[in-house]
C-alpha cells in the first residue's frame, strides 16, 4: 500500500488558481488589444508579442540565473508584458521596450522577491521609467501614417493641441493615444469578463472612474458641469484601461474592502489634479504609481472589525 | 433575504453518494476502544480493571471534573488493557481495550417520563448518559443545556445546517428519527424555559425541512428555519445569525446573548437517554468518498476500529491517498485505522487523490479571496503572515482570536496557502501562553 496523505483540514481546494487568474486578465485584455491591432496596424502586434515575449524570457532567464524555480508557468509576466506593451505608442523602439521589460520584470518585480511582493504594478512602473528615459519616442504618437495629438491633448485646459475629438470615436477607439487604451467599449467588454468571473471587485474602477468624473463635472476650469467634455474626459486617455486592469492588480491595491474604496477615492482625486493641473495631459499612471505607494497605510487604516464585534467597553465584560 | 451570513464558500457537497442509504447496523468483531478522552475538557477516570467483565451500556470511565463525559461500553465482554491508543484526530489517549463476546448483553436501561422529571434529574441523565456535542467540539451536552444565565436562555438554536461536505448522518437523523429528535427538543426546552427553539436546516435538505415542519406543526414553541446551502453555515455563529439575525462575537459564549447551539444528533441523543436510559455508545457515521466501493450510513458501536468500518462500506476501489475522519472541510487526515470510532466521528472518507498534495502552494498575490469568504470578517491574508512572522501581537490587534477555524480562506486561495493552519497554529500557541502566564500568576 503506498502511503498516506496527512496534511491540516480543509482537505479540498477551490477551482482558482494564479495561472487561472492570470490566464482571464490575459483574455480580458485581448479585446482592448485586438482592437490596438485593428487601429495601429501591424507595428501594434508586434509590440504586443514582443512585449509578452521578452517579459516571459526574462523572468525565465532571471530566474534560471539565480537559480530559483522558474515560475513563469504562472502567466504573470504575460500579463506585465501584454499590459506594458499595450501602453506604448505603436512607434516605439523595440529595443526601447525591451529595456522596459527588464526593468518591470527585473527591477520592479524580481529585485523585490518576486510575485507578490513588488510594491508597484511593474507594467506601470517601467512605463513611467520609459517615459522619463525616452520622453519623445513614448509620445510620438502616429496613426495612418500621420502623427498627431491625442484626445487628451486636445481636452487639455490651455494646451496648445488644436481640436475636439468626437465622443463617438473616443468611445469606439478609432483615435490616436497609446496601443491599447484607445477603445473603451473592447476594454469594458474584458472588464465585465473579468467582472462577471469575479476576478477583480468592482470597488475600485467604480469608485476611481465615479470621484473622477464627479470632480471633473464640477470643477474642471472653463468645462464645469459640461457633460460631454466629462464624458470625453472618461473615455480618454489611458483611464479606462488604468481602472480596470491596472489599479486592481492585487498585489499593489488594498486587500480590505474599504481600503478598495478609499483607494478609489485617491486614484480619481489624484488622476484629476495631474490631468487638469500637471504638466501633461495623461495622468493615469503616475496616480496609479504613487497610490501604491499608499496602500500600506490605507490597509492599515481599514482593517475591518470582525463579525460581532463591539466597543471595547462592553467588550471587556465578555470572556479573554 | 434569505437566511444566511456574510461570506462563505461553496464547496463540492458529496452528500448525494449516502444521504438515501438506509442506516445499516454494523456488529463489530474483535476488540473495541474507548478513549477516557472522546470530549472537550478533563479526561474520564477508568473505573474498571483489566479483566473485568463488562455489560453493553455500562459505565467504564466516570467524567472526572464539570466539563467532562462519562464512557460507557458499547459491548459486552472482558477488559483487555488499559493503554495509550491513536485517536482518530491524530491525538493519542489512555483507552480501554474490551474484547467483544460477540453477545451484547446489555444492563437494565431505567425508562423515564420527562414530564414528571425535574430539571436537575432531566440534566443528571442527561450528564449519565455521557452526551457529548456530536457536532464535533463534543462539549458536554448536560454543561451546554445549564448555563448560568438558565432561565435567560431566549433561543435554542438546533443546528441542522450540516453544511460539512459528505457528511449525511445528521440528515438520516432528521429524517429517520424525526419523532424522537423533536422529542428531544422538548426535553431541552424544560431544562431552558424561556427559550424557543429554531432547527436550521439547509435548504438543500428539503425533504428533512418537510418532515420536521410537519412534526412541531402543533408546537407552540418549536419552529423550522430554512437556511441558505452555504459553508459554513453549520458553525455556531453564523448559524446563530442567520436563524436569529444575532451577531455573536466568536470569542465570547452563546449563552451571554441568551442563546444555546446544539447539534440534532445530540438532541436526539438526549431523547434516548432521558426517555430511553440509554448512554451514548453508537452513533451513525457517514462512509463517502470517491475511493469508497459502496458508500453508505452506519449504525456504529463506538470503539468499533475505523478499518472495520471500511470494510462494512466495501473497502476502498483503489488504494486511497487520503482517509478522513469527518468531512472535508474540517476533519481530520488519518494515519492509523485501527484508531476506533469515537463520539464525535461523523464520517469516515476515502479519496483516490490528495487535493492538497495535488496543488503545491506559491506566493500570496493579494486577491483577497480570503478576505472576502472569511464569514468572521477577518484578514486572513494579514494574519497568516503575521502568523508566519511570530508577530503574536499583531496578530491579536487583528482580531486573530476571532477565526473559527472553518477553512474557507485555505479552500479559496488561489496561490493554496495554508492559510488557517498558520492561524490556528499561532491561535493555539498564544492561547497556551496566556494559560501559561495565569498558572505561574497563581502559584
Amino acid at each position: 500500500m503506498s502511503l498516506l496523505k496527512v496534511s491540516e483540514s480543509p482537505h479540498v481546494r477551490g477551482k482558482k488558481s494564479t495561472q487561472s487568474i492570470m490566464r482571464d486578465v490575459l483574455i480580458a485584455l485581448t479585446p482592448g488589444a485586438v482592437f490596438g491591432v485593428f487601429n495601429f496596424g501591424v507595428d501594434a502586434l508586434i509590440r504586443l508579442l514582443v512585449g509578452v515575449f521578452v517579459c516571459i524570457a526574462i523572468e525565465a532567464i532571471y530566474q534560471a540565473a539565480m537559480k530559483k524555480k522558474v515560475t513563469v508557468s504562472d502567466l504573470s509576466a504575460a500579463v506585465t508584458g501584454l499590459l506594458l506593451a499595450m501602453n506604448l505608442p505603436s512607434t516605439f523602439p523595440i529595443w526601447m521596450e525591451v529595456v522596459g521589460c527588464a526593468f518591470a520584470i527585473i527591477v520592479v518585480k524580481q529585485l523585490f522577491g518576486g510575485l507578490g511582493q513588488n510594491f508597484m504594478n511593474p507594467a506601470l512602473a517601467a512605463r513611467c521609467f520609459l517615459m522619463l528615459a525616452y520622453t519623445a519616442q513614448m509620445t510620438n504618437y502616429v496613426m495612418d501614417g500621420v502623427s498627431s495629438p491625442t484626445p487628451l491633448a486636445m481636452l487639455k485646459p490651455g494646451g496648445e493641441a488644436v481640436g475636439d475629438p468626437g465622443l463617438w470615436e473616443m468611445f469606439f477607439g478609432s483615435v490616436n493615444g497609446v496601443i491599447g487604451e484607445t477603445s473603451v467599449i473592447f476594454l469594458m467588454a474584458g472588464a465585465v469578463y473579468l467582472l462577471v468571473r469575479r476576478e477583480i471587485s468592482p470597488r475600485i474602477p467604480f469608485v476611481y472612474i465615479g470621484v473622477f468624473a464627479g470632480m471633473t463635472f464640477l470643477l474642471t476650469p472653463g468645462h464645469n458641469f459640461d457633460f460631454i467634455y466629462m464624458l470625453k474626459e472618461v473615455c480618454g486617455g489611458g483611464l479606462i484601461l488604468g481602472a480596470f486592469f491596472m489599479a486592481t492588480d492585487y498585489v499593489t491595491s488594498p486587500t480590505t474592502p474599504n481600503g478598495k474604496v478609499l483607494f478609489g477615492i485617491a486614484l480619481g482625486v489624484i488622476t484629476f489634479i495631474f490631468r487638469m493641473f500637471g504638466g501633461s495631459p495623461e495622468g493615469v499612471s503616475y496616480s496609479i504609481i504613487f497610490c501604491n505607494m499608499l496602500v500600506p497605510f490605507i490597509e492599515k487604516a481599514t482593517i475591518p472589525k470582525p463579525f460581532g464585534w463591539e466597543k471595547p467597553n462592553k467588550e471587556a465584560k465578555g470572556h479573554e | 433575504m434569505s437566511n444566511t451570513f456574510k461570506g462563505g464558500i461553496h464547496p463540492f457537497g458529496g452528500k448525494a453518494l449516502t444521504k438515501d442509504k438506509p442506516v445499516q447496523e454494523l456488529k463489530p468483531t474483535g476488540e473495541l476502544v474507548f478513549p477516557v478522552s472522546q470530549h472537550a475538557g478533563a479526561p474520564a477516570t477508568p473505573i474498571v480493571k483489566v479483566g473485568d467483565e463488562v455489560l453493553a451500556g455500562q459505565l467504564i470511565a466516570e467524567a472526572s471534573a464539570t466539563v467532562s463525559a462519562n464512557v460507557h461500553s458499547s459491548v459486552s465482554g472482558k477488559v483487555k488493557k488499559i493503554e495509550m491508543r491513536n485517536l482518530p484526530n491524530g491525538g493519542r489517549a489512555m483507552s480501554i481495550v474490551i474484547e467483544n463476546d460477540g453477545e451484547y448483553k446489555e444492563i437494565q436501561y431505567q425508562h423515564s417520563d420527562p414530564e414528571g422529571l425535574s430539571k436537575e434529574e432531566i440534566l443528571e441523565k442527561i450528564r449519565a448518559a455521557g452526551l457529548v456535542g456530536m457536532g464535533g467540539a463534543g462539549f458536554p451536552v448536560d454543561q451546554k443545556l445549564a448555563p448560568e444565565e438558565g432561565d435567560s436562555i431566549k433561543y435554542l438554536v438546533v443546528n441542522g445546517a450540516e453544511c460539512e461536505p459528505y457528511l449525511t448522518s445528521d440528515f438520516r437523523i432528521m429524517t429517520d428519527k424525526a419523532d424522537e429528535l423533536v422529542g428531544g427538543i422538548r426535553i431541552a426546552l424544560k431544562v431552558l424555559p424561556n427559550a424557543e427553539a429554531v432547527i436550521g436546516i439547509e435548504d438543500n435538505k428539503p425533504e428533512a425541512i418537510k418532515i420536521l415542519s410537519e412534526k412541531v406543526k402543533s408546537e407552540s414553541r418549536i419552529r423550522v428555519v430554512p437556511v441558505k446551502t452555504k459553508y459554513p453555515q453549520g458553525s455556531d455563529r453564523t448559524l446563530v445569525a442567520a436563524t436569529t439575525g444575532m451577531k455573536i462575537k466568536s470569542t465570547a459564549h452563546a449563552n451571554e446573548y441568551g442563546v444555546v447551539v446544539s447539534n440534532v444528533t445530540s438532541l436526539y441523543n438526549v431523547y434516548e437517554a432521558v426517555v430511553n436510559g440509554r448512554p451514548l455508545t453508537r452513533r451513525i457515521v457517514t462512509v463517502s468518498g470517491d475511493d469508497i466501493a459502496n458508500p453508505g450510513n452506519f449504525y456504529v458501536y463506538l470503539g468499533t476500529a475505523f478499518e472495520e468500518l471500511l470494510e462494512a462500506a466495501g473497502g476502498t476501489v483503489q488504494d486511497p491517498e487520503k482517509y478522513i475522519n469527518g468531512g472535508t472541510m474540517m476533519g481530520f487526515a488519518m494515519y492509523d485505522m485501527s484508531a476506533p470510532i469515537t463520539k464525535t466521528s461523523g464520517a469516515l472518507l476515502a479519496f483516490k487523490k490528495d487535493e492538497v498534495a495535488q496543488k503545491p502552494t506559491g506566493p500570496c498575490i493579494s486577491c483577497a479571496s480570503c478576505v472576502s469568504v472569511c464569514p468572521m470578517q477577518l484578514m486572513p491574508n494579514k494574519l497568516a503572515k503575521m502568523a508566519e512572522k511570530g508577530d503574536t501581537e499583531g496578530f491579536e490587534k487583528n482580531y486573530g482570536s476571532y477565526c473559527i477555524e472553518c477553512g474557507c480562506c485555505s479552500y479559496v486561495c488561489p496561490a493554496r496557502i495554508p492559510l488557517k493552519q498558520s492561524i490556528k497554529t499561532t491561535k493555539k500557541a498564544i492561547k497556551d501562553a496566556k494559560r501559561r502566564e495565569r498558572q505561574v500568576a497563581r502559584s
